[in-house]
């Protein structure tokens, strides 16, 4: 399925977990350093650095781009260290995330509560991502450096929901399809 | 005895960090070939077949495998015939990540110290050196860039000997579900039997150094290395986590001497991108 980003509630409301999906338009690029940031500015009631509204973040920390690249290799990192913070950006109108590894239960939770996907990408297939992706330009925290907010302008950038706004778990439903007896 | 300058081992791990980080070995690239035709699950299919076309994109267009290009891990045997001139050896090391981590447009992740605020050191440095003295001249060096988020996903038990064979197997089987999707499956699992807690976890990462699949050259070991990888891929976490028959390409165990009160088992994990490269000089 080909899918627009931002995120309206009409897309959100035909992902389901498993789907394979590509997506053209905009992501914001945030890891851990600047979810703390961003965090903590909308905890002392400060704005963040983008409008969040309808937006995916991507957790990611591009390698440098050449001379004559757009970034350099840009695959997912480990979700779950955001997991402190997503919520969070939830309330404030974020829609997907796109990582790579499983999330905790209050994620989860809030993911049906504020209508919001988990989209795995392929972790460690940095070079081949990169390739989807059009346009970088620096948003905020230039001195997080590989953690810098970055705004990406993507094409086809493949993904594939691992959590949908219904409940549904493609780790979950991956392990229990293909799980055999004599594992400990 | 042989002289061996430190501007050469500079040179050395610069041109290695660079390399690892572009071209998967070709023992990784067969295994995950290997895999492709073993996977029944579609998803864990187009994962395997993309990961193999991310290599080749790596290598024809310059663009790092992963970009997490790794805290580098650097292996030492050094030869006790051999004189190391010119200046300090780690210090040269040293030099080498921050030389090859800036000319090869490399991702440099080290944060030091490691918390309050946690500054980037913008040049992949300090390494994480090793080094073993073993007889002859030469320098035998080895350099592994390993992402954060296999290494994450490491554990160590100190076991008591009662639970035996099947108390290993089922441990190390635990701590790759529990890590579950997070360090990038197909993942290689290093495993360090005996020794001491910290010993334990170095021939775990040690382990990971050997060609993928090359079986323990001890029978029953190699033997607990089948039964701990039917385990780990009876889990069905598969590629990424998506589902699948293959979690881990491979299980390599290394042992040594434990205490009579002791079994400690360290588990570490290697992602896909098992990246290393040797140089003897």
């Amino acid at each position: 399925m080909d899918i627009r980003a931002p995120l309206t509630d009409e897309v959100l409301e035909k992902l389901r977990a498993g789907d394979r999906v590509k997506i053209s338009g905009v992501v914001y690029v945030a890891r851990d350093a600047a979810h703390k940031r961003m965090v903590e500015a909308l905890e002392r009631g400060e704005k963040s650095p983008f409008d969040l509204e309808g937006q995916i973040v991507y957790f990611m920390g591009p390698s440098p781009a050449k001379p004559g690249q757009v970034i350099g290799a840009a695959g997912p990192t480990t979700s779950l260290r955001m997991d402190a913070y997503s919520p969070r950006l939830m309330a404030e109108g974020l829609k997907g995330m796109i990582g790579k590894g499983s999330r905790n239960q209050a994620v989860i939770d809030a993911m049906k509560k504020y209508k919001a996907v988990y989209f795995a990408a392929i972790g460690g297939a940095g070079a081949l991502i990169s390739k989807a992706i059009k346009k970088s330009d620096l948003v905020a925290y230039e001195e997080l450096g590989a953690e810098a907010v970055l705004r990406l302008e993507v094409e086809d950038f493949p993904v594939i929901v691992v959590n949908d706004i219904y409940g549904g778990d493609l780790y979950e439903q991956g392990k229990a399809r293909y799980a055999r007896k004599g594992a400990a | 005895m042989k002289e061996i300058d430190i501007k050469d081992i500079t040179r050395t791990v610069a041109r290695m960090s660079i390399e690892a980080n572009f071209f998967l070995p070709a023992d990784v690239l067969d295994s995950l070939h290997k895999a492709l035709a073993d996977e029944e699950s579609d998803g864990g299919k187009e994962v395997l077949e993309q990961l193999l076309q991310n290599a080749s994109i790596a290598e024809t267009e310059g663009i790092p495998l992963c970009q997490d290009c790794g805290l580098t891990v650097v292996f030492l045997e050094v030869g006790q015939d051999v004189h190391i001139v010119g200046g300090d050896l780690y210090a040269a090391i040293d030099e080498g990540v921050r030389q090859g981590y800036k000319d090869g447009y490399l991702r440099k992740s080290i944060a030091e110290p490691p918390i309050f605020d946690r500054p980037n050191t913008k040049d992949n440095t300090p390494a994480v050196i090793y080094t073993d003295v073993v007889p002859g001249e030469n320098l035998k060096i080895t350099i592994v860039p390993k992402g954060g988020g296999s290494e994450n996903m490491s554990a160590l038990g100190m076991l008591t000997p009662a639970v035996g064979e099947k108390g290993v197997v089922d441990f190390v089987v635990r701590a790759v579900e529990e890590a579950g999707s997070n360090p990038c499956p197909p993942v290689i699992v290093g495993v360090g039997i005996g020794g001491t807690a910290d010993r334990a976890m170095l021939l775990a990462k040690k382990a990971l150094l050997r060609p993928v699949g090359q079986p323990n050259s001890d029978p029953r070991f190699a033997e607990l290395e089948k039964e701990i990888l039917t385990g780990v891929n009876n889990l069905g976490i598969g590629p990424q986590g998506f589902g699948g028959r293959v979690t881990a390409l491979a299980v390599h165990i290394e042992t040594t001497g434990a205490h009579i009160a002791s079994l400690p088992v360290g588990v570490n994990i290697q992602c896909h991108a098992a990246r290393h490269k040797e140089a003897v000089l």
